[in-house]
């Protein structure tokens, strides 16, 4: 499957890049050079190189959290642009998860899953109601009133997923999402990870160094030094 | 401490014009002879102010009055009789604070600069100011401050009050040197309130600037310290927008919470000052929903100006950097 977009195609992938480039400390270190990528409804892409090759930089900027220097990005055809309200409202469809949780750790597991709710304006039962489901789900249910300081690793980076799942998002953008965990632990997240996404219908692209996760995929995007070699 | 001076029953104050205190006012005994026989005046009543010490008691406010005037009429007469003051000339009637700290009863003799007075009477007015002094008989005080034939002001009372402005007119003719002005318009033009309001200007703008200050610390370091809980919420779909409300809607409880406890402390202080003997008089308390309303307006305005800068350093946080600190 090619995943090189041609501008005709926007309306059909859920996720596309073109020609993005980025760069920091004014142009001095060049992350991304040119990368083309596209990602079609459900499927599961990794993208997997040496560290420092721009994986994560290319999540970032695919999920609008960081600015482009040129080129463009389209979520569900729509350009992503860097300001305006509608970045706020296409960020509601995108999910993220960092191999740190990024969890709130003065917050209970229910209140940090609800943030994105709140941002996104959902009323309080609707965000309870899919809260419930999503805990039934994770295992996490009897964990709900617990702080984040009291939850094992596993159950962090699970809240870390169901958080970002609390929206119904399109897309989720993962970045080493189980290169914190132990084995056992990763396999079971990662489990957790795929199963969720297919009954969700949800695009996953996930940065990792693990081969065998990444083989899990349906695809493997291969960078290098700011472009996608091959996928 | 004059704030209070027409409270007996007059309308007017008439002293000399462009005088920094009224203790260097000096008002001719006649001129008042003459305001007493104008048609729209009741009564003028002449009052000299003098200040002394004595041994023990540094400061001692002296009140030269004739019989007639409101303050011995009005006053509650705890010991001696109204009737008795002005029968021996030299006889003084203490204020019940000042009888109290000069420890004097009637008949007893009390030491006032250097002199001797007898006590003819021990009185309590609603003013503190007051009751803190000593009455003389207005010769008696005129002889002791060597101030024969002026006194420093006259407290006017008109038969009919909308002729203020006439009596005032009147002054202003035939006495050049004399002011006379209404209660309100001597608090206002006093140069001692006027001293005592900028004071107070003064401390509450500091109080302000102290409290913006204070605000903008407190939300800075709040939002120091939470650079990685504000980018989290950015990466969960929190827009800046949303940020900002969340920071400027924190320091608003920060500020309204400090408003209500100064509010409440201020008002308990006051209550309490009330009952302490020595300020019966100087203060009173009084709640005013209108200063509690500025006072929690300028609240808000002092906490949104000082979640300002904090809401903007906020609302620029990269969110990818901020979440590479641990």
């Amino acid at each position: 499957m090619n995943a090189m977009a041609t501008p005709t195609d926007n309306q059909k992938f859920v996720l596309q890049a073109k020609d993005v480039w980025k760069s920091y400390d004014n142009k001095m270190v060049n992350v991304l050079n040119g990368v083309d990528f596209a990602a079609r409804a459900s499927e599961t892409i990794a993208l997997c190189g040496p560290s420092g090759c721009g994986k994560s930089t290319l999540l970032h900027v695919l999920g609008g959290l960081d600015t482009l220097d040129n080129g463009q990005v389209f979520i569900n055809g729509t350009a992503l642009k860097s300001d305006g309200s509608e970045l706020h409202r296409l960020r509601h469809e995108i999910g993220f998860v960092f191999q740190l949780h990024n969890l709130i750790p003065d917050l209970t597991l229910e209140e940090n899953c609800l943030i994105p709710t709140v941002a996104a304006g959902t009323k309080r039962s609707e965000a309870r109601e899919r809260l419930m489901q999503l805990v039934k789900r994770t295992g996490l249910a009897h964990r709900l009133g617990h702080r984040i300081q009291k939850l094992s690793g596993g159950e962090r980076q699970r809240t870390a997923l169901c958080r970002a799942l609390m929206n119904r998002p399109k897309i989720l953008l993962a970045d080493e999402p189980t290169g914190a965990l132990d084995e056992r632990t990763r396999t079971q997240v990662f489990d957790l990870l795929l199963e969720l996404v297919a009954t969700e219908k949800i695009t996953l692209v996930m940065a990792t160094h693990d081969r065998t996760l990444a083989e899990r995929c349906d695809r493997i995007a291969l960078m290098r030094d700011g472009k996608i070699l091959g996928i | 401490m004059f704030q209070r001076i027409l409270s007996s029953d007059s309308e007017l104050i008439v002293f000399e014009r462009d005088v920094s205190d009224l203790f260097f006012s000096n008002v001719p005994e006649d001129d008042i002879k003459q305001m007493n026989e104008w048609p729209m005046v009741q009564v003028a009543n002449p009052v000299l102010f003098g200040i002394v010490s004595s041994p023990g008691h540094p400061i001692i406010t002296c009140f030269g009055i004739t019989p007639q005037d409101a303050r011995i009429q009005n006053a509650d007469w705890q010991s001696g009789t109204r009737a008795d003051f002005g029968k021996d000339p030299r006889g003084v009637a203490l204020g019940a604070r000042a009888a109290a700290f000069m420890h004097a009863n009637v008949g007893s003799q009390v030491s006032i600069g250097h002199e001797m007075f007898p006590v003819a009477g021990i009185l309590k007015t609603a003013n503190g100011f007051e009751d803190g002094g000593v009455f003389m008989p207005l010769a008696a005080a005129g002889n002791f401050f060597h101030k024969e034939g002026v006194v420093s002001v006259a407290t006017v009372k008109l038969k009919n009050k909308e002729d203020r402005a006439a009596f005032k007119r009147a002054v202003e003719e035939k006495f050049p040197k004399l002011i006379a002005l209404e209660n309100e318009e001597f608090s206002r033009s006093y140069s001692q309130f006027k001293i005592l309001k900028a004071t107070a200007w003064a401390v509450g703008l500091c109080g302000l600037m102290l409290g913006g200050l204070g605000v903008a610390n407190t939300m800075i370091m709040s939002v120091f310290t939470r650079i990685r809980e504000i980018a989290i919420l950015r990466v969960n779909g929190f827009s800046r927008v949303q940020i900002a409300v969340l920071i400027f809607g924190e320091s608003a409880v920060v500020s309204l919470t400090g408003a209500v406890a100064g509010l409440s402390l201020g008002t308990v202080c006051i209550w309490i000052l009330k009952f302490i003997p020595d300020l019966n008089g100087y203060i009173e308390g009084r709640w005013q929903p209108e200063v509690a309303l500025v006072v929690t307006l300028l609240a808000c305005a002092t906490g949104i100006a000082g979640a300002l800068y904090p809401a903007i350093y906020a609302v620029r946080i990269r969110a990818v950097e901020a979440l590479r600190f641990e």
